[in-house]
């Protein structure tokens, strides 16, 4: 289970990543955020925001038209 | 905590400076999510807003889009997609139509409004910069603008242009 759970369904870019952002600012490092979304571009997204702010992205799959991404808070 | 990750964002990040030079409802979305979004990844960002785009500076935002000249304006319509005749935006009202419908598709489609972006630049420390210069030219008042600005020149962004990664106008 990851700490905390992020419902970005039914938000459009950039929100999603704003709003994962905001809540990963509030967490320390080595916690998991879990990020819901519908946005089909979050996936290419949370990729490149990981591989940027040198977060980990520990997991990511589809279920349907859900995207689930848990970040793991490094930096 | 976020604490530090403040301060890391201030001695190591990347720096990023726009020019926001355009007031209109579609164009002020460009700046707005490049500059949330690169806040959001750690980068430093300098928004200088000159010309038409020190309206987007408002605390009252009135922002318009028009088909007027843009052939490339289709909006989705019922399953398919309505592109209206240049001439048409000519006729009173038709922008402000326009203006409604683009506004209700950002709604529905779950788009951030430029209002919720711009707060959620001050937010995340985007550095907005209004130009002296345009304020005189068009008689605005620094008054009329949100209260998280500053006001400067254009070597006010030379010198933030200077020492950063990425310097886009738009």
């Amino acid at each position: 289970m990851a700490d905390e759970t992020l419902d970005a369904k039914g938000l459009n870019c950039p929100l999603p990543i704003l709003k994962a952002k905001k809540a990963l600012n509030g967490m320390s490092n080595g916690q998991t955020l879990e990020v819901l979304s519908t946005d089909p571009g979050s996936v290419a997204d949370f990729e490149a925001f990981c591989r940027a702010t040198g977060n980990e992205l520990s997991e990511q799959e589809i279920d349907g038209d859900i995207y689930r991404f848990v970040i793991k808070r490094v930096a | 905590m976020a604490d530090d990750n403040g301060a890391k964002a201030l001695s190591n990040a990347k720096k990023m400076t726009i020019i926001c030079t355009k007031g209109s409802l579609d164009w002020a979305y460009p700046p707005f999510i490049l500059a949330t979004t690169a806040a959001a990844m750690d980068v430093d960002v300098t928004m200088f807003f000159t010309f038409y785009g020190l309206q987007l500076l408002q605390k009252d935002l009135k922002l318009k889009v028009t088909p007027l000249g843009n052939p490339a304006m289709s909006m989705p319509m019922g399953g398919m997609h309505m592109s209206m005749p240049n001439m048409v935006g000519m006729i009173p009202g038709v922008t402000d139509m326009a203006s409604v419908m683009m506004k209700n598709l950002i709604k529905k489609k779950g788009v951030a409004s430029i209002e919720e972006l711009r707060e959620a630049a001050v937010l995340s420390d985007v550095k907005m910069i209004g130009c002296q210069m345009t304020l005189d030219l068009f008689e605005l008042d620094k008054s009329d603008m949100i209260d998280e600005i500053e006001i400067g020149g254009a070597a006010t962004w030379m010198a933030n242009a200077l020492e950063s990664d990425i310097n886009l106008y738009m």
